[in-house]
């Protein structure tokens, strides 16, 4: 069967690696969005945090003999408590200062940390077997595709919704949301806004390692597996806005799915479709698609 | 008048310059150091950081690469077109980017460049990976031979002279009245009158065209052009290389310039000497890892000194004088 010329099983087979691809991009972006929500910090390092995470989960299989599983958990706490330590000694004392400072101290983190695992590991991609659980094909009736690849899916999407839903829905939440909208006040009902301040951080960092962990089977773990990654994430902030957390997820997932299209009908496009559709979202719609009215 | 004993006093320096140091390098630290110039004209005179600099400074090295070597024009014509070049991929982005202020601006722009970049590694005549090898530096006019590394050096002073001039002749008009009155105040502007928009515009696209200039120029010097100078880590640095200067400040940026260039190609030589000096190993890998000192660098700046080697300097002096 084709569509467009294009055999079906090449189509569907892009476009799931778009998907999941896009979970990277959802993933990043809603923690980029939490993180700008009560910090106002655009944080570059957030892409360092990402491959930290899959460098870790590396580290742990062949140094240490840890499996997946537990990387799963171990290293988003680690990098989690790191992110915590950062924001207390460096990104603290910004906040009063114009934002771009946090942008460019985040900057220099991520200088750091690449440049000190890159001496320590190197550049080239170190491969990370998927987990035997995980191993084979699932047959979806339709298509076969490899089972690790539907439990990234699956699992990105389920811990969005989980964000969502602590957001929203619950009364850290409010606090969460109410410390964007106005800080003093929330201190005055009694709520630790640094401590709330910090604990984002922390959250919104681990889930970057989280996507790295997710990520370290399918793609080569190497020190500069995020810093090109971060761009696109940043791309995809500007065209959802910055104001919705649906929004970071919707565009997340929509814009793997648009790249996996492009690279079916034309590949040399793929890598830049991305800004291309950003620029086009800009012109119509300069504070993006879910954005609120800002200045 | 204490100015301009000073620049007199650096104009002499920057011509006995070359019989001391190697031209090559020099010319390296002057590109650059207009480079960080160009983006000081954005982020110190007129309040917008942009991170995507590196855009321009490539994509003019590559068109006065590919003009020079694969077409065959003349120095002065291959570094015009480039500077052109630069102006309208300016216009282009500075057009889409100013819409949005403050972060998003900076995102904007640095998403922009990451577009251009793609684009030089996917077009046919920029050797993508590879880039431009054996680039010649023609002549000037078709009359002045520059394969010798000191004529290119005056020729580069030259350039480098007249667009520091023409910076501050941008800076102190009346127009450079109105950028800086919008960094201040960007509302208070926009209400005595001003259309603020085409005033960033203006700005954005003459920083383009100078960092294109600059570009082009250094693409020529060093006779290659590779893909390193328009990937945003290079936006990166020269972000760093104004704020280690001092951004806002005139002279700030080539101080900035000077000490990154100097750390970037003088860094292994230093761990070198120390590990030979104190019998220390350690300091050896100090020059394999430069990315690390640069980042140590940049956080030591925004931390601690956020106004600059020459920021820092200028306020202990007229705090003196107020004080005297």
């Amino acid at each position: 069967m084709e569509i467009f010329g294009i055999p079906l099983p090449a189509l569907t087979g892009q476009l799931l690696l778009g998907l999941v691809n896009g979970c990277f991009y959802a993933m990043l972006s809603l923690g980029l969005a939490v993180i700008f929500g009560l910090l106002n910090v655009i944080n570059f390092s957030h892409g360092a945090f990402y491959m930290l995470g899959a460098l870790l989960a590396w580290v742990g299989l062949n140094n240490f003999g840890i499996d997946y599983w537990a990387m799963l958990v171990c290293a988003p706490i680690l990098v989690g408590l790191f992110g915590m330590v950062f924001e207390r000694t460096m990104l603290r004392r910004l906040y009063k200062l114009d934002h771009l400072y946090g942008l460019l101290l985040t900057f220099g983190i991520t200088l750091v940390l690449e440049g000190l695992l890159r001496s320590v590991y190197g550049v080239s991609g170190q491969p990370y077997s998927v987990p035997t659980a995980l191993q084979g094909v699932t047959d979806l009736g339709v298509m076969l595709i490899p089972t690790y690849r539907l439990w990234v899916v699956f699992a990105s999407l389920g811990i969005c919704a989980i964000t969502w839903l602590l957001i929203e829905k619950t009364k850290v939440g409010a606090f969460l949301r109410a410390g964007t909208e106005n800080p003093r006040l929330v201190e005055a009902f009694g709520v630790n806004v640094p401590l709330m301040v910090t604990l984002t951080y922390g959250f919104g960092v681990a889930m970057a390692a989280l996507a790295g962990v997710l990520a370290a089977p399918i793609v080569q773990v190497s020190p500069l597996m995020g810093s090109n990654l971060i761009i696109v994430v940043f791309a995809v902030v500007v065209i959802g806005g910055m104001g919705s957390i649906a929004g970071a997820v919707i565009t997340g997932l929509g814009l793997g799915v648009i790249e996996g299209l492009t690279r079916v009908f034309y590949p040399e496009f793929s890598s830049t479709v991305v800004f291309i559709v950003m620029a086009i979202v800009l012109m119509v719609r300069p504070n993006g698609l879910f954005g609120k009215e800002m200045a | 008048m204490k100015t301009k004993l000073l620049t007199l006093v650096g104009c002499l320096a920057l011509i006995a310059l070359p019989y001391l140091v190697y031209p090559v390098f020099l010319m390296k630290i002057l590109c650059f150091a207009l480079f960080a110039c160009s983006f000081n004209l954005l982020i110190g005179y007129t309040g917008l950081l942009s991170f995507g600099h590196a855009a321009f400074f490539g994509a003019a090295g590559y068109i006065a690469g590919y003009l020079l070597r694969d077409v065959g024009l003349t120095f002065e014509v291959a570094v015009l077109v480039g500077t052109l070049g630069a102006g309208i991929i300016g216009y282009i982005m500075g057009g889409l980017a100013i819409r949005r202020r403050g972060i998003y601006f900076t995102m904007i722009t640095l998403a922009l460049a990451q577009m251009v970049y793609f684009v030089f590694l996917q077009a046919p005549f920029t050797g993508g990976e590879d880039g431009f090898q054996n680039v010649p530096r023609s002549s000037l006019f078709g009359l002045l031979n520059l394969s010798s590394d000191t004529t290119m050096y005056y020729v580069v002073v030259g350039i480098v002279i007249l667009s520091l001039v023409l910076i501050h002749r941008i800076i102190s008009s009346p127009y450079g009245n109105v950028l800086a009155a919008i960094r201040e105040n960007e509302p208070r502007a926009i209400s005595l009158g001003y259309d603020v928009n085409k005033y960033k515009l203006l700005a954005f696209v003459l920083s383009a065209m100078i960092a294109g200039l600059a570009g082009a120029t250094k693409a020529a010097v060093l006779g290659f052009e590779t893909l390193a100078d328009i990937h945003w880590s290079t936006s990166g640095l020269v972000i760093l290389m104004t704020l280690i200067g001092g951004k806002g400040t005139f002279t700030g940026p080539l101080v900035g310039a000077f000490v990154i260039i100097f750390l970037e190609n003088k860094l292994g030589e230093a761990g070198t000497f120390l590990a030979h000096l104190t019998g220390i190993e350690g300091f050896q890998a100090i020059g394999e890892s430069i990315t690390t000192v640069i980042g140590l660098i940049f956080i030591v700046c925004v931390l601690a000194f956020r106004r600059g080697v020459v920021g820092e300097l200028m306020d202990r002096l007229t705090q003196r004088n107020a004080v005297s």
